[in-house]
C-alpha cells in the first residue's frame, strides 16, 4: 500500500532526502540556540537589574536591632533601671513547623519547667503569628549555644543576643517605674512598627517606664545578614548600631529608696521622704511591690496570681494611689489654721476623755486634763481638736489643708494619683446632699471621717510647713528648679507649730522613741492612728484581725531647728502609730549616719526571714506549694485533709 | 574533539562549584572510558545489537513498573545491587538505534507506505506507555521526539508531520485536562505564569531566571553566587545547573557553553552527513538530536520558556543515569565518526 503517490524511491533519492532534511534540522537546532541564546541575553543584560535585585532581597535580611531603653538614674547617678546583656530565645510562630516538637525540644534544651512550658503554649495559641513569643531570657551562654546549633532543625526558633531592662533594687522601685514588656497585639495594631514585633523588644507598660516611653525608647539599630533560603544567618554584611535611648534622672535617692523599702519589712506601707528646700521627691516607695524584673521577662501566672490574691496588695502603689485617713497627723496644720483664726495658742482646753457634741459623745484616746495647743499636738489630745475646731468652723481648716497641699493631684509624671478628699461644707452639699454638721467637724478635725489622704499629700503637707514655702513634689531632677513661694501663713505661727511638732518626739509627747540616734539632728514630728472600723469593735490594735487593725501613720521632718527633709510613714493595718515612727526614725537615720541604720536593718531583716527577695521567693515557693495542693485535692489524686477541729477552713485553705 | 573538550571543561568548572564535583568527575571519566571502547567497535555490531538492546531495555522498563523503588515521588530507578540505573534513560539512545536499524532494513520503496509507519508506531508504543507509566513526560517527549527525528531524516512523506504536528496542537489541550497527573497540570500552569505563585509552584522557574538574571554579562564571579550558595535555587547541581553557571560566569559563561553545544552538534550533524551507510547516518542524526533535545529542552526550562520537566543539562548537571546515556551517544557517535563504512553496503 502506498500512501506517498507513485513515485519510487531509489537509495540516491532518500540519500539526498536525509542529507536535505539534516539541513532542515542543523539549521531548526541553530535557531533554537540561537533563541536561547538571545533569551539569555534578556534575562540577563535588559532585565539584569530587576533580577539582581531580586536576588539581593532573596540574599539580604534586614533585622531591626532593638535599641536600648534609657537609664532611670537617681539624683546620685545611680542607676535604677538599666540594661544587662541578655542571651535570650524567641519563637515566631509564623515560621514553626511542628509547634508541639519545637516547644518540646526547647524545653529539654532550657530545663523549662511545667508552668513555662503551659505559658508558651499558652501564648502561642493566642499571639498573632508574626508576634514572637518568649521563650527564655537571661540564658547562660551554653544554653544559648545548645539552642543556637540546633536551629537547622528548629524552624521558627530565634536565639538572640540582646539587652533585657534590669532594676537592680528590684520590688523597692516597683510601683514608682513600672515595668516594660512586650508590644500587645492592639499596641501593635494601633502602631505597626515592625520594631514592635522585633524579638526583645520591649515597651513601657506602667509607672514611668510607660510615661516617659518615647524618650527613654531609642531608636533601633538595623543589621544586614545574608541568609540562606531557610533563614540561616550566614553572615553579618553590615549594620547601623542602635541610638540608646536617653537617660531620665530622677529625684530619687535610690540607696534610701531601697532602705525604705526594706525597712518596711512584712508590714504594707509607704514611706515617702522629701526634700525641703528644692520639693525633690528622694523616696516613695510601697511595699509590698512586685519585682518588675519578673515583669519584665514576662510574669510566670503563679507569680501574678499570688501577687493578685495577697491581702496586702502589692500591685497597687500605696504612695500615690492608697488613700487613708490622716488622723492626728493633721492636728499640726489644724492648729496653724487655728492660730490663723486668732485662737490663743496658751489658751487652754480641759479634757476629761471626750466631747459630747449634740447627742454624741466622741471619745478622746486618753484623759489628758487642761491642754494647750502645744500640749495637744505632744500628746494628740483629740478634745481639743473638738473643741477649737468647732469655734473656728471647718472651712477655715479646709482652706488651710489645701495651702498645704492636701487634697491635690500633684503635676507629677506618673500614671494615676488618687487624690483623696478633704471635706468642707460645699463638698458635703454636693457629694452627700445634706447639710455640713457639727459632727462633721468633730470628725474631720482629727483626720476622720470623709477626710482621706495618700501618703505623698502627707508628707506635702509636712515639708510645706517645715519649710514655709509653697513646695512643689519634683521626680525629675531635670526640670527647672524654681524657688518656691513662701506660704501665706505668719513665720511665727509656723515656727510655733514645728516646736510643737518637736515636742511630740523630744518632749513629752507621743512619739518620745522616734528620736534620731544622731547628735545634734532633733526630728519633729506628728503621730496619727486612724481608725479603721468604729470604736465599738474595741481599739484597732495588734490584738484584732489584722484588716481591723488601725492604720499608723508619722509624719515628720529634720532637723527641727533648720529643716532640711520632711517624710510621711503610712502603716497599712499597723495597729497605731507606734508601727509607723520607728520606720520614719530610721529611714531619716539613714540620710545622716547610713551605717548605724543599716546595722538596725540587718538584725530586724533577720528576724523578718531575709531580705525583700528572699521573702518574695518563698512566698512564692509556698503558694506554688499551695496551689499544686489544691490541684491535687480537685483532681482527686489526693484526698482532702481532715477539716480542721473548729471546722472552719474549707479544704482548701489547710494547705497553708 | 576540540569542541568536546571545551564542553567538558566546562562542566568541570560548574563542578567544582559544588560538592558533588568529584563524583562528577569520576563519572566523567568511566563513561569517557566506555565511550572511547564504543568508539573502537564498528558499524556492523551496532546493527547486530539494536532490536536486543531495544528488547532488554523495553523489559527493563517492565522491571521498574513490577519492582522498581519509589523514589521522587514516581518509579523510574531500577537497583541492580550495585548500581541503580533508569532505564527511561537508556531508551533514549536505545529507541534510536532500534528505529534506525528499522529504516535500514526498510526497502527504499517502501518509504513512503504503511509498512514504514506502523512499525515505528510498534516501537514507540511500548517504551511510551511504559515511562509514561512512571510517570515521566520529560522523557516521553524525549523519546518520541528523537525516533520522530529518525523517522523524518528516513525519508518519511512531509505531511504525515504537519499533519502530526496541527494533531498534537488540537490534542495537547484535551491532554492537559484529562491525561496528566496533578502535578503536571501545575507544572504547566506554573510555567505559564511562574510570578504568581513565587513561593510555591513557581519557585523554581523564578528563582532559576533571578540567578541568571543577576548573573548580568560577567557573572558575580566563581564562587560567588548567592543563589546557588544560599539554597535558594533548587536543583543548583542537576537541572538547574545551568543557572548556577550563569549566575557566576554571567551571560559570557552563557555564550560559551551554548558555543561548546552548538561545535558539539555541528560535529555531531557533520558525523551523520559523512556516514557513509544510512544505518550511520540515520543513527548519527538521531543521537546527535536526542542529546539536543536535552539541552534545548533543559535550557528552555531553565530560563523560563517550557515547564519544568526534570531533564539535566548535559555534562554540566550532576547525575549518573543521564550522563551515561550522554556518554553512550556520543561513544557511538565517535565510532561512526571513525569508521564512516562502505557505501557500496547499503545498496541492495
Amino acid at each position: 500500500m502506498s500512501i506517498g503517490g507513485g513515485k519510487t524511491i531509489s537509495g540516491a533519492v532518500q540519500a539526498l532526502t536525509f542529507s536535505r532534511r539534516a539541513t532542515v534540522i542543523g539549521g531548526l537546532q541553530a535557531g533554537i540556540g540561537v533563541l536561547l541564546a538571545g533569551r539569555m541575553a534578556y534575562i540577563s543584560v535588559a532585565e539584569n537589574e530587576r533580577y539582581q535585585l531580586l536576588s539581593e532581597s532573596n540574599r539580604v535580611n534586614l533585622t531591626l536591632v532593638p535599641p536600648r531603653r534609657g537609664w532611670l538614674i537617681d539624683r546620685n547617678g545611680k542607676p535604677i533601671a538599666n540594661n544587662k546583656t541578655d542571651f535570650r530565645v524567641d519563637l515566631i510562630p509564623d515560621r514553626m513547623r511542628d509547634k508541639d516538637k519545637t516547644v518540646a525540644t526547647l524545653a529539654q534544651l532550657l530545663s523549662l519547667d511545667q508552668e513555662e512550658i503551659d505559658r508558651i503554649n499558652k501564648e502561642l495559641t493566642q499571639a498573632s503569628s508574626f508576634q514572637p513569643v518568649q521563650v527564655a531570657t537571661g540564658l547562660d551562654w551554653e544554653n544559648f549555644a545548645a539552642v543556637s546549633v540546633r536551629l537547622p532543625d528548629l524552624p521558627g526558633v530565634s536565639p538572640r543576643q540582646g539587652f533585657s531592662r534590669f532594676y537592680p533594687t528590684g520590688a523597692a522601685v516597683g510601683h514608682l517605674v513600672g515595668y516594660v514588656g512586650i508590644a500587645s497585639a492592639e499596641e501593635y495594631k494601633e502602631n505597626p512598627d515592625p520594631i514592635l514585633v522585633t524579638p526583645g523588644y520591649k515597651i513601657g507598660k506602667d509607672g514611668l517606664e510607660k510615661t516617659f516611653e518615647d524618650r527613654l525608647q531609642g531608636k533601633p539599630g538595623a543589621k544586614r545578614v545574608e541568609v540562606t533560603a531557610r533563614g540561616k544567618i550566614v553572615r553579618e554584611l553590615d549594620s547601623r548600631p542602635d541610638t540608646p535611648g536617653k537617660a531620665l534622672q530622677l529625684t530619687l535617692d535610690i540607696d534610701l529608696q531601697e532602705y525604705a523599702a526594706r525597712r518596711l519589712g512584712p508590714e504594707s506601707g509607704s514611706v515617702v521622704v522629701m526634700d525641703c528646700e528644692t520639693g525633690d521627691i528622694l523616696t516613695m516607695t510601697s511595699m509590698p511591690s512586685f519585682d518588675p524584673n519578673s515583669f519584665s521577662d514576662g510574669i510566670g501566672q503563679t507569680e501574678y496570681g499570688m501577687l493578685r490574691d495577697d491581702d496586702h496588695v502589692p500591685l497597687r502603689d500605696k504612695s500615690l494611689k492608697g488613700l487613708f485617713p490622716p488622723g492626728s497627723t493633721i492636728k499640726p496644720m489644724v492648729s496653724l489654721a487655728l492660730l490663723r483664726a486668732g485662737i490663743d495658742p496658751e489658751e487652754t482646753v480641759s479634757c476629761p476623755g471626750g466631747l459630747r457634741v449634740g447627742n454624741r459623745f466622741f471619745n478622746c484616746h486618753s484623759t489628758h486634763g487642761s491642754v494647750n495647743m502645744k500640749r495637744a499636738n505632744a500628746q494628740s489630745c483629740d478634745t481639743y481638736f473638738y473643741k477649737m475646731a468647732l469655734r473656728i468652723g471647718y472651712d477655715a481648716i479646709a482652706l488651710m489643708a489645701r495651702e498645704l497641699g492636701l487634697g491635690a493631684k500633684y503635676d507629677l509624671p506618673v500614671a494615676s494619683q488618687s487624690y483623696g478628699t478633704v471635706p468642707d461644707t460645699q463638698w458635703i452639699k454636693k457629694r452627700h446632699e445634706r447639710e455640713w454638721a457639727n459632727f462633721d467637724t468633730v470628725n474631720s478635725a482629727i483626720g476622720q471621717g470623709f477626710f482621706l489622704s495618700n501618703p505623698l499629700q502627707l508628707c506635702v503637707m509636712t515639708a510645706r510647713m517645715a519649710s514655709g514655702r509653697k513646695l512643689e513634689a519634683r521626680l525629675l531632677s531635670e526640670e527647672k528648679r524654681t524657688s518656691a513661694p513662701p506660704l501665706d501663713i505668719s513665720p511665727e505661727h509656723l515656727s510655733y507649730v514645728r516646736e510643737a511638732m518637736s515636742e511630740v518626739v523630744n518632749g513629752v509627747g507621743t512619739a518620745r522613741r522616734a528620736r534620731l540616734p544622731v547628735e545634734d539632728v532633733k526630728l519633729g514630728g506628728k503621730t496619727g492612728t486612724a481608725q479603721v472600723v468604729s470604736l465599738k469593735y474595741g481599739r484597732g490594735g495588734r490584738d484584732v484581725p489584722w484588716k481591723f487593725r488601725d492604720h499608723g501613720l508619722f509624719v515628720c521632718f529634720a532637723p527641727v531647728d533648720n529643716p532640711r527633709y520632711a517624710a510621711s510613714v503610712v502603716i497599712q493595718h499597723g495597729g497605731g502609730s507606734s508601727s509607723a515612727y520607728p520606720v520614719a526614725r530610721d529611714v531619716l537615720t539613714f540620710l545622716y549616719d547610713r551605717e548605724q541604720a543599716m546595722e538596725k536593718l540587718l538584725a530586724m531583716e533577720e528576724s523578718w526571714g531575709g531580705t525583700i527577695s528572699e521573702r518574695m521567693d518563698r512566698q512564692l515557693a509556698a503558694y506554688r506549694a499551695q496551689k499544686e495542693l489544691e490541684k491535687a485535692i480537685a483532681e482527686g489524686r489526693v484526698p482532702p485533709p481532715q477539716a480542721e477541729t473548729d471546722g472552719e477552713g474549707p479544704a482548701a485553705e489547710v494547705g497553708q | 574533539m576540540a569542541s568536546f573538550g571545551f564542553v567538558v571543561l566546562y562542566s568541570a568548572a560548574g563542578g567544582s562549584l559544588t560538592p558533588w564535583a568529584g563524583l562528577h568527575m569520576a563519572r566523567f571519566l568511566v563513561f569517557l572510558g566506555m565511550a572511547i571502547v564504543f568508539s573502537r567497535l564498528k558499524e556492523n555490531f551496532w546493527k547486530t545489537i539494536a532490536f536486543p538492546v531495544y528488547i532488554t531495555v523495553v523489559i527493563m522498563l517492565l522491571g521498574v513498573e513490577l519492582m522498581g523503588a519509589v523514589r521522587g515521588g514516581s518509579q523510574r530507578w531500577l537497583s541492580l545491587g550495585f548500581i541503580r540505573i533508569q532505564p527511561s534513560e537508556l531508551m533514549k539512545p536505545a529507541i534510536i538505534l532500534a528505529v534506525a536499524r528499522f529504516y535500514d532494513l526498510l526497502p527504499a520503496g517502501q518509504i513512503r507506505t504503511w509498512a514504514a509507519i506502523w512499525p515505528l508506531l510498534v516501537l514507540l508504543a511500548f517504551p511510551c506507555a511504559l515511562i509514561l507509566l512512571q510517570p515521566d513526560l520529560g522523557t516521553t517527549i524525549t523519546v518520541v521526539a528523537g525516533a520522530m527525528t529518525v523517522a523524518f531524516l528516513a525519508g518519511l512523506p512531509m505531511r504525515l508531520f504537519v499533519g502530526g504536528a496541527a494533531a498534537v496542537a488540537v490534542i495537547a489541550p484535551l491532554a492537559y485536562f484529562f491525561a496528566l497527573e496533578e502535578y503536571q497540570q501545575r507544572r504547566v500552569t506554573t510555567f505559564l505564569n511562574p510570578e504568581n505563585d513565587p513561593l510555591g509552584a513557581g519557585y523554581h522557574i523564578s528563582q532559576s531566571k533571578i540567578a541568571i538574571g543577576s548573573g548580568g554579562i560577567f557573572g558575580k564571579g566563581f564562587l560567588n553566587g548567592t543563589q546557588s550558595h544560599l539554597d535558594y535555587l533548587p536543583e543548583g547541581h542537576t537541572d538547574f545547573v545551568f543557572a548556577t553557571m550563569a549566575e557566576e560566569w554571567g551571560l559570557m559563561g552563557g555564550v560559551a557553553v551554548l558555543t561548546g553545544f552548538f561545535l558539539l552538534f555541528r560535529w555531531g550533524l557533520g558525523v551523520a552527513m559523512k556516514a557513509k551507510t544510512r544505518f550511520s547516518q540515520l543513527l548519527a542524526a538521531g543521537l546527535s538530536t536526542t542529546i539536543f533535545f536535552y539541552v534545548a529542552i533543559n535550557l528552555m526550562m531553565v530560563m523560563g520558556l517550557a515547564p519544568v520537566v526534570g531533564i539535566p543539562l548535559p555534562f554540566l548537571s550532576h547525575g549518573g543515569s543521564s550522563m551515561m546515556t550522554i556518554m553512550i551517544c556520543i561513544g557511538i557517535l565517535m565510532a561512526i565518526d571513525r569508521h564512516p563504512g562502505r557505501r557500496s553496503g547499503t545498496f541492495g
